[in-house]
């Protein structure tokens, strides 16, 4: 044993499980029988998801951020959850609500302005994937690579493709995306109590989710899930912040909506007293700007008044998640409450209402997503046996056919990985391409589904119409999104499929953002180890110096004491190079060169306590 | 009972889902019936089935490849899509009457004939008029249109009894007459239920309205 204990093996590579949620982002990992959130720097185990490019170039994340909402709001980034995915023409009524501030030029990929750069909705929660993966290394002092990322369940292709490439961007191995209810269900245990039916009800900042399970030693089959991407406490702050214009706007005289760091302010209030009507039955909206005050008391009562028709919104997918789940209210054994929303008591009410059974609310609803997600890491890196998770698809999937309707392939709450195959040919002679079309969604006509992507059938053999025969086979993979390929059945050669999702980044601009983001953690890696070998060169080289004063030291040999004071001052002339390595082997010199040093003080330490012992 | 094939990964011949020399995962062969291990038949034994699904679930589902090699881990995702299809296939009677049907060789996929089955003439002249209707915003003839529902809904009752007899006797005898029988009363029992589907649809866009 040397002065310094020993510096961790790189142990076999770990997969955490991360939750990118709408208003926050958590990290957590398997601890040997038990998910652990892993705190920041900070100590908080929340990572707010936002995100500031300062004046100087630096990137911000998490509660540094959060303050520059207010200082620089035109330089900060939140709830960017509610982009991923979409497009410019999908988002018109969220640019009402939230003061995303949309560059030019964003038709299939929204690019958000912040100072004089813009980013993707992808690149921005890299940015706060990138914070988590740090936490976690700094945690372990090993680097992070794997990781399983949490989405809404009821997230289309795209959506998920978003949060997908966030994770490629911010260097992260993206081993699976799981549904944000199933995870939670994972965390909670219950296949520990029972086999039964349970529902989760996910109640978030930005989205709402309600799944229904079947439990069966171990095996977790979702039967079916339903939600809303853009429901969630977030529209509860907008109408409360509506009301506190207004109520501004007649007592000062004075239009605030369009000021805003004043809007800022003023949802920072709201939110404090939404969450205090959690607790007491009345709470103040306090505001105070350039000097004037605002202040308006809000009773539990009229509170529950105004979020009524939100938490009513939530009830339609519920009743519509039974009947896919072919499952009626009674035959629900345990309800399960997820996300920060459902700790108001309206919300846990309507539920109980609804399901006729007391929810569990056991676990932080902040966290239980995140808990569940290092369950499913566990699950993936084989450290957690016998559970597994079968999740569905939430959308039904199609292609356009005659006249804009939608063939259907793949109905939605299908068990997931599942395939279709459809046989394509050509309608006129010579023909050589076939154009498809992809959408997910319910409805009779594409116009009125989501576009996922359109592929070109190419170099198809110019024959006569009708008889080529090429047979296109469609499969959703275990993270939910869609994987084409194509074969010519009459010459059994796989056949190339270039397809363009309507929305989204392509692969050429992914490889991009890595290459970028790499190039900087790279610098910012090596920065960061060569702190950290430092750090640890400073503890062994005080402790060394300590152990002078000591008895031990006299009694080393001549020889001992010098290879001791070699070794010091070696490690003093690497202490300020850039190479960590070369830091790390002094230390690894100097901390063998101790090792008699330290016995000898643990022998020394020992007689001292046998003498100081009355016998 | 599965197919011959050759293991991708230590190239010997074998039948099984995993290589019984090596270990490794293979290709599936694309049969439901093969993947489940069952015989075919028409009349399955659900519990069996799904106690089937859930021990072939936790030996392919791709979590428990993660990390293995790029072919396992595509066979895996292969083998689930194929055993998900296969579940969602055998479980529903219909669907999986059809799959029989294909697995020897009729043609069903073509046959969505728009032409009215002759014994229901009436019954679909007198619905359509009912929509028509009240469509128009003549309100008079909804009992009408319920009842109409209510008498598609035990015509498929019954179909639904007569296919069970059917299958019991395909699987007795495995004789393709009985085969092209099932083919006949689906293609009743797919029309039927397009009636019910379009009665529904009213009474749900009439829900909305209110």
């Amino acid at each position: 044993m040397g002065l310094q204990i020993d510096f961790g093996h790189p142990a076999k590579s770990r997969v955490v499980g991360i939750d990118l949620g709408t208003t926050n982002s958590l990290v957590a990992y398997m601890d040997l029988t038990a998910p652990k959130i892993i705190p920041g720097a900070d100590g908080d185990k929340l990572v707010p998801s936002v995100v500031s490019y300062t004046e100087s170039g630096e990137i911000l994340v998490g509660n540094p951020a959060r303050n520059e909402l207010i200082t620089h709001p035109e330089r900060t980034a939140y709830s960017v959850k509610r982009l991923m995915g979409r497009g410019r023409a999908d988002i018109e009524d969220e640019l009402k609500l939230f003061p995303f501030r949309i560059a030019p030029g964003s038709e299939s990929v929204i690019r958000l302005q912040l100072g004089d750069r813009t980013f993707t909705p992808p690149e921005i929660s890299a940015a706060v994937l990138r914070q988590l993966k740090q936490n976690a290394e700094a945690f372990f002092a090993e680097p992070v690579t794997q990781a399983v990322i949490t989405v809404p369940a009821y997230f289309n292709d795209a959506q998920r493709q978003a949060t997908k490439d966030a994770g490629r961007i911010a260097g992260l191995e993206v081993l699976r995306l799981v549904n944000e209810p199933t995870a939670a269900s994972l965390a909670y245990g219950l296949d520990k109590r029972q086999n039964g039916i349970i529902a989760v009800y996910d109640l978030g900042g930005g989205t709402f989710d309600i799944s229904i399970l079947r439990l069966q030693d171990g095996l977790f089959e979702v039967l079916a899930t339903n939600g809303d991407t853009h429901l969630g406490g977030d529209d509860i702050d907008n109408l409360l912040i509506r009301i506190g214009l207004e109520d501004i706007a007649s007592e000062w005289g004075e239009d605030l909506s369009a000021n805003q760091e004043a809007v800022q302010l003023l949802r920072r209030a709201v939110i404090k007293a939404k969450e205090q009507l959690s607790f007491t039955p009345a709470a103040i909206i306090d505001l105070e700007y350039r000097g004037k005050r605002y202040r308006r008391e809000l009773t539990r009562d009229v509170f529950e008044r105004i979020i009524t028709p939100i938490v009513d919104r939530t009830l339609g997918p519920c009743r519509a998640c039974l009947a896919d789940a072919g499952v009626s209210i009674d035959q629900i054994d345990e309800v399960v409450l997820v996300g920060g929303s459902t700790r108001i008591p309206l919300v846990r009410q309507a539920v109980e209402n609804l399901f006729r059974a007391k929810p569990h609310t056991e676990l932080n609803p902040d966290e239980v997503v995140a808990l569940g997600a290092a369950v499913q890491a566990g699950i993936l890196s084989g450290e957690v046996e016998n559970k597994l998770l079968l999740d569905v698809t939430p959308l039904s999937l199609g292609i356009e056919t005659m006249g804009g309707v939608v063939s259907k392939l793949i109905h939605r709450n299908s068990t997931i990985p599942a395939s279709a195959t459809e046989t394509f040919t050509t309608a006129v002679d010579g023909q050589r391409n076939v154009l498809i079309h992809v959408v997910q969604g319910e409805r009779e006509l594409a116009k009125d589904c989501r576009s996922l992507a359109r592929f070109d059938l190419k170099d198809i053999e110019p024959l006569p119409a009708g008889m080529a025969r090429i047979e296109v086979r469609f499969l959703i993979d275990a993270n939910g999104i869609l994987n084409v390929t194509a074969k010519d059945l009459r010459t059994g050669k796989e056949q190339s499929v270039d397809v363009k999702p309507s929305y989204g980044l392509s692969d050429e601009q992914v490889e991009a953002m890595i290459r970028e983001s790499f190039e900087k953690a790279e610098e910012d890696l090596t920065a960061r180890q060569v702190r950290e070998a430092r750090l640890d060169a400073d503890t062994i080289l005080q402790a060394t110096e300590k152990a002078k004063q000591n008895d031990a030291w006299f009694e080393l040999t001549d020889e001992e004491r010098a290879q001791i004071d070699r070794a010091v001052n070696e490690l003093l002339v690497v202490y300020h190079s850039d190479d960590h390595l070369l830091i790390r082997a002094k230390i690894d010199q100097l901390n063998s060169a101790t090792l008699r040093l330290a016995e000898n003080m643990m022998n020394t330490a020992v007689r001292g306590a046998l003498k100081g012992t009355k016998i | 009972m599965n197919s011959k094939s050759t293991c991708w990964q230590c190239g010997r011949a074998g039948y099984e889902l995993f290589c019984s020399h090596c270990g490794a995962l293979r290709a599936p062969a694309a049969d439901f019936f093969e993947l489940f291990g069952m015989e075919e038949q028409l009349s399955l034994d659900a519990g069996e089935l799904q106690r089937r699904f859930y021990e072939l679930s936790r030996k392919l589902h791709p979590d428990l490849y993660v990390r293995k090699s790029e072919q396992e881990r595509q066979n895996a995702v292969d083998a689930s899509a194929l055993l998900n299809d296969g579940y969602r296939t055998l479980r529903d009677p219909v669907k999986r009457a059809e799959y029989v049907l294909k697995r020897h060789g009729f043609d069903i996929g073509e046959q969505r004939s728009k032409d009215v089955p002759p014994e229901l003439l009436e019954e679909v002249f007198e619905l359509n008029m009912a929509l028509e209707e009240i469509r128009g915003g003549d309100e008079s003839a909804r009992d009408q249109l319920e009842a109409a529902g209510e008498r598609f809904k035990t015509m498929l009752g019954d179909i639904d009894r007569e296919l069970q007899s059917e299958f019991e006797r395909f699987d007795a005898s495995r004789e393709s007459d009985v085969l092209a029988s099932i083919r006949r009363i689906l293609n009743r029992r797919r029309y039927i239920q397009n009636l019910v589907n379009e009665v529904e649809k009213e009474t749900l866009a009439a829900n909305e309205r209110k």
